[in-house]
């Protein structure tokens, strides 16, 4: 291993260059006031202490919220499809984890654009209720439609985790349950779901950081005025101007990712 | 004896298109070790299975105190497995892992401390019960392995190439301590292994298999002894293999000469074959023996040297204390109750 060492050494320059100096500079808008020249900075707390306001802790909150519910619909859904395809014979097994993860070869626009249709006011799924004699309903730029374009997004991150814990599973483990006197219902609640934890946390990590920190599919489905955090930065940059700021919201979710992810891993230790 | 426990009758088994066991017919008693014996693919592991509950057999019937298990899913038998690879959960520790079975019979939690205890002293692990298994010593998870099957008193244990991932000399130790377990429970055993000598040093009853049929079942003396076909002699042990005819009873004749023998109940002229144990063989002057040969080759085993000696016909081995030097001519000389006879069969 030692003689590939030196091989390593352009990519710490470059994830120098691309990491860590823009993270420096994120924390340096963060903690500075709008205006700086390139050498003088005037320190402040104000970007932080403007986060506190009522508006934007709504938007975490909200954020919060939809992440949460987001990863626990992709884990209802994704557990049992996951655990499904387990129990199949290994050569479908691999065609079904390629089905699971065809709809990510699509442009997720392109995927995002096809829900709006499918949702929208005199969209396809309204059109259907009306055939049947159903008013039709308003299901675009609402929370519903919001966590559907994310569920349908960051499902196979759910998946493919508890998949892989699944399937990697020594036989011989429930084997061994059975044979000690466990049904099948004990067999899964005593040995089963508890080695496939690793897999569940992996899953819950990936779908909630990424639905979290998402902005165009909230964008999209929620609508110009459905702000969530990752549309409350984007909007900093883009629109407001306000690098500053966006820095701190930047700033304060990493950390808060940061916590949650230290709070998985002590989970998973505990297991 | 004792009483029958489990009847196997005319198991046959078929994973696809191959047939694994052809026809099982096996009565186990109370109390008994007993060994399935053969190389990998004769079905042993398979009969093992069909016990436990985690295979159905395709045809044929398991009869456990008289009454037909064959459909019963393996957690409602009184049958207990040691795994292989011991399979004791990561998540859980020893005594935890001990407690696995009496937890699912919601056992109260005093008792079941209590019996976990015991077991751990009975497997010689003694304070072991707070550890992490997968931290535990090859050696150490059997002994878990063991004690979470035993505490669930099962009629039988039923043993999977138990001591198959253990070096040598743990397996030595593991050998007598498991029968030491054996008697200390009065259960049956049934383990399953490749390895001959563990198989003849353990068990009270051997059945040989080769490919899915019993070869033969006997105590581990008779085995040895009397086998009562090629594969068997060939398979337990070293042996010379003679193709031969019966002459008549107490008469065999191979190689040109004629014996007298042990043996009986064969037809005259009966086409047969010859056992001859290479320690059974001994070395003399060649005038004194019927059989000559020139010493082509020995080697100092440990114990004996391995003399092999080339005859006009064959050559055989030899296991003996005496040194024989290449190239020597000398005798081959055995008694009567050395020759055992056996029916010929398709060679393997």
């Amino acid at each position: 291993m030692k003689q590939y060492r030196n091989l390593i050494k352009p990519y710490l320059v470059w994830a120098f260059v691309v990491i860590v100096i823009p993270l420096i500079l994120i924390a340096l808008y963060a903690f500075t006031e709008d205006g700086n020249e390139v050498l003088t900075f005037s320190f402040t707390l104000e970007n932080f202490r403007k986060f506190l306001e009522a508006t934007y802790m709504s938007v975490i909150f909200k954020s919060f919220k939809l992440g949460i519910l987001t990863t626990v619909i992709c884990l209802g859904l994704g557990y049992p499809l996951a655990y499904i395809i387990s129990k199949c014979p290994e050569k479908s097994q691999s065609l079904l984890i390629l089905l699971v993860t065809i709809p990510e070869w699509i442009n997720m626009l392109l995927r995002t654009y096809a829900w709006m249709n499918l949702l929208s006011d005199n969209g396809i799924i309204n059109h259907l209720l009306g055939l049947l004699g159903i008013s039709p309903v308003t299901m675009m730029y609402t929370d519903f439609s919001v966590v559907v374009g994310l569920v349908c997004n960051f499902m196979p991150f759910m998946i493919i985790p508890i998949h892989t814990s699944l399937s990697k599973m020594d036989k011989s483990f429930i084997e061994a349950a059975y044979d000690l006197g466990a049904n099948k219902f004990q067999t899964f609640t005593k040995v089963i779901w508890k080695l496939s934890i690793p897999g569940v946390l992996n899953g819950i990590m990936m779908v909630f950081l990424l639905s979290i920190s998402t902005f165009v599919i909230p964008k999209l489905l929620g609508g110009g005025q459905y702000m969530l955090i990752g549309n409350l930065i984007e909007s900093q940059f883009i629109s407001v101007g306000d690098w500053n700021f966006g820095s701190a919201i930047s700033l304060i979710l990493a950390v808060l990712i940061l916590i949650f992810m230290s709070l998985m891993k002590k989970m998973d230790k505990d297991e | 004896m004792m009483n029958k426990l489990i009847e196997l009758k005319n198991l046959t088994k078929n994973f696809d298109d191959q047939q694994v066991l052809r026809g099982i017919n096996l009565d186990i008693y109370e109390k008994e070790f007993l060994t399935l014996l053969g190389p990998s693919g004769c079905g042993k592991t398979t009969t093992l299975r069909i016990i436990a509950g985690f295979e159905e057999p395709s045809d044929g019937e398991v009869l456990f105190n008289g009454i037909e298990i064959s459909k019963l899913p393996p957690y409602k038998r009184e049958v207990n497995t040691v795994f292989q690879k011991y399979a004791l959960f990561p998540h859980l520790n020893v005594a935890e892992n001990i407690g696995f079975g009496l937890n699912l019979k919601k056992v109260d939690k005093t008792v079941i401390a209590q019996k976990v205890e015991r077991m751990l002293k009975m497997v010689g692990l003694e304070g072991f019960g707070k550890r992490d298994v997968t931290l535990l010593s090859g050696g150490q998870q059997q002994r878990v392995a063991i004690a979470r099957a035993l505490i669930n008193e099962p009629k039988v244990l039923l043993l999977d190439e138990p001591l198959g991932a253990l070096d040598a000399k743990i397996r030595k130790q593991m050998q007598v301590e498991l029968k030491k377990i054996q008697q200390e429970v009065g259960i049956t055993f049934i383990y399953v292994t490749h390895d001959q000598e563990e198989a003849l040093s353990m068990s009270d009853t051997v059945v040989v298999m080769n490919n899915g049929e019993i070869q033969q079942i006997g105590s581990p003396t008779d085995i040895y002894n009397e086998p009562e076909n090629r594969f068997v002699a060939g398979f337990i042990g070293e042996s010379n293999i003679i193709e031969g005819t019966m002459i008549r009873d107490y008469l065999v004749a191979f190689d040109g000469f004629e014996f007298e023998c042990v043996d009986k109940g064969f037809e005259d002229n009966e086409e047969i074959e010859v056992v001859l144990r290479p320690e059974d063989l001994d070395i003399v002057d060649p005038g004194q023996a019927k059989i000559r040969g020139i010493v082509r080759n020995i080697t100092f085993k440990g114990v004996h040297y391995e003399i092999l000696i080339e005859t006009e016909l064959r050559t055989y081995m030899v296991h003996t204390t005496d040194y024989a030097e290449v190239g020597r001519e000398v005798g081959l000389k055995f008694g009567p109750e050395d020759i055992h006879v056996m029916c010929k069969m398709g060679s393997y």
